[in-house]
């Protein structure tokens, strides 16, 4: 290969060597394994892939499954509560944290010691919480109060506002870091020239510092939504997908199917179809980021 | 202190001349201070009564817990339920408790961090200093790979594992999470090895230093922090794992997280919950420990992964 004009092919070889686990992670797994799924869900696999195509039948069926229905109007509920509430409250802690408090270390500390505790975790240990025979119900009860009822867990009704509690209490904390680091990266003289202003600091939060903060709540969305579509370990640690099938979600029906049920091109269907959930929010972000100009 | 005081004197008088400097002096016990402290305490105990129980239900006997209050501290306090979490609860039919479950979780989680911050450093600081043709495709395909629900790749993984035999077994376990790090990590380490100044890298190159020869006398003495920060967020995210654990391991090599699920979630018997909250503060143990020894760099870890992308 010694020529007068080297090969570009090998051009900086070490770095092309040393890079072939990412593109082989990047080709192989993420782009063929995809594609791979998407081409089987309009198989007839059962407990085996196989070839033979049945067009969009598992999708027909997919959409006619109650629990699969279930599963997506709960992935809603939990999914817009918690994206509302997670940077409602998220937002609000950062802010009073960032005022100049004390002990600020030891609240942050607290508030987000959850999010290093697995779902599995956060799942039990509310699971115990919300235990009607000796958790919340059951001491409200004996402060004397006897018709009180919170038994989120074992309502099919609400079963799902038990989970949000629980997936709230362990994820708050961090979009408030992302939150406090927003507010920290933003110059102290905009606080100083809307004091001088007369602006009320609500009104400089809303209008001036929220929308300088906008990285920051668009990477925190993407990590939130990602993490949305992704809920599983917290449903299988604290309710099973019960009551029943009351707090079914996506990515337990994809499981269960593949390697419960046998019925591979089920889980194959409902998972592009949790692909393309998670398409219709990055690929508008995306194109927004980084189509028309292009960025270094 | 005297030039807060002074320019707070000197404002009263030429306000046009000097503004007031240095922050407005509040009164400790301001209805402000009340409200912000009020509210801060309040959210504080909120997120840590449920360790508070975890801790308080695992020393308890069986009989207090059914009497008493989820909230109320041990009367007797009992290290039973701890022993039996450890050395004889039961997933399924063996009872030998979690400990072979956690050499299970040590055994994948070692090797995972240790290959998928190797492979990520490498390729972020190719990615960073020896930018090739078609390098920032391979790279925007691997950070979208990062939001495609791991769903969508589960079954394509357990056929390319069983080809390669590891499918069940715990080095199939320790691919899959090499793999699903490698976006992040790559993403921390591109960003970190492209702030470090451009002239260090030229000036290594113009004293004949190659590609590995930069690697590991030039950038890896200077970005220990980094480094620091991706092992804290590998651990506490493999130890935490339970989709892949359960997907790619058999009963036998389950880690502690699925074990943990088993032993609480099982139907049958009488169900003790204080063994059951021992087993899930060990379960916890490990992350819980790194983020209270870690504190700031964890936060960092966070911050910096996700404000900068």
């Amino acid at each position: 290969m010694a020529t007068e004009r080297p090969n570009p092919l090998f051009r900086n070889k070490t770095a092309k060597v040393a890079a072939i686990p990412m593109i082989a992670t990047a080709l192989i797994v993420f782009i063929g394994g995809t594609v791979w799924t998407i081409v089987y869900s309009f198989t007839k696999s059962g407990l085996l892939p196989r070839l033979k195509w049945v067009g969009l039948d598992q999708y027909e069926r997919l959409w006619d499954s109650k629990r699969w229905l279930i599963s997506i109007e709960n992935l809603a509920i939990y999914g817009f509560l918690m994206l509302v509430l997670v940077f409602v409250i998220g937002f609000v802690l950062a802010a009073l944290i960032d005022q100049k408090i004390r002990f600020e270390n030891t609240i942050r500390t607290v508030i987000l010691y959850p999010y290093a505790m697995s779902f599995v975790v956060t799942g039990l240990v509310w699971q115990w919480i919300l235990n009607p025979e000796f958790g919340v119900q059951s001491i409200v009860r004996g402060l004397g109060w006897e018709s009180f009822t919170f038994d989120p867990l074992y309502n099919a009704s609400i079963a799902i506002y038990g989970v949000l509690i629980a997936g709230l209490w362990q994820g708050t904390g961090l979009v408030m870091v992302l939150m406090l680091a927003g507010l920290r990266g933003i110059d102290q003289d905009v606080w100083k020239a809307s004091r001088v202003d007369g602006i009320p600091a609500w009104k400089t939060y809303l209008f001036i510092v929220i929308p300088m903060m906008r990285p920051v709540f668009v990477t925190a969305l993407v990590i939130v939504v990602t993490g949305i579509v992704k809920l599983y370990d917290l449903i299988v640690a604290q309710t099973g997908g019960g009551p029943g099938i009351a707090t079914e979600v996506p990515a337990k029906y994809v499981y269960d199917m593949m390697f419960q049920s046998q019925n591979l091109g089920q889980g194959f269907a409902a998972s592009t179809m949790m692909l393309l959930t998670v398409a219709i929010f990055i690929v508008p972000w995306a194109i927004m980021e980084f189509g028309g100009k292009k960025r270094g | 202190m005297a030039d807060v005081l002074t320019s707070a004197t000197a404002a009263k008088t030429e306000t046009a001349l000097q503004g007031p400097q240095g922050p407005k002096p509040h009164k400790t016990f301001s209805r402000r201070n009340i409200m912000l402290y009020g509210t801060l305490i309040v959210v504080a105990v909120y997120y840590a009564i449920p360790l508070w129980i975890m801790v308080m239900t695992s020393l308890k006997g069986m009989p207090e817990i059914r009497l008493g209050n989820i909230f109320a501290p041990p009367v007797e306090i009992t290290f039973e339920p701890w022993v039996k979490a450890w050395s004889e609860a039961c997933t399924g039919l063996n009872c030998n408790g979690l400990s072979g479950y956690f050499w299970n979780s040590v055994q994948i989680t070692v090797p995972s961090v240790i290959i998928s911050i190797v492979i990520a450093s490498v390729n972020g600081y190719a990615l960073a200093n020896w930018k090739f043709k078609g390098a920032d495709v391979f790279f925007t395909i691997l950070i979208f790979g990062a939001f495609i629900p791991y769903q969508v790749m589960l079954y394509p993984i357990v056929i390319m594992l069983r080809e390669i035999g590891l499918y069940g077994d715990l080095g199939g376990l320790v691919i899959v999470h090499s793999i699903f790090g490698m976006p992040i990590l790559t993403l921390l380490f591109r960003n970190y090895f492209t702030s470090l100044p451009q002239e260090l890298f030229k000036a290594a190159r113009v004293d004949g230093a190659g590609f590995w020869g930069i690697y590991f006398r030039v950038m890896l003495p200077m970005s220990i922090p980094i480094f620091t920060v991706a092992v804290i967020l590998q651990v506490t995210g493999i130890w935490n794992d339970f989709l892949f654990g359960v997907v790619y391991t058999g009963p036998e090599a389950y880690p502690m997280t699925v074990a943990l699920n088993n032993i609480v979630n099982t139907t049958q018997g009488v169900k003790e919950y204080n063994v059951n909250m021992a087993a899930t503060i060990l379960t916890a143990l490990v992350p819980l420990f790194i983020y209270f020894v870690s504190g700031r760099l964890f936060v960092r870890g966070i911050a910096a992964g996700a404000v900068k992308g």
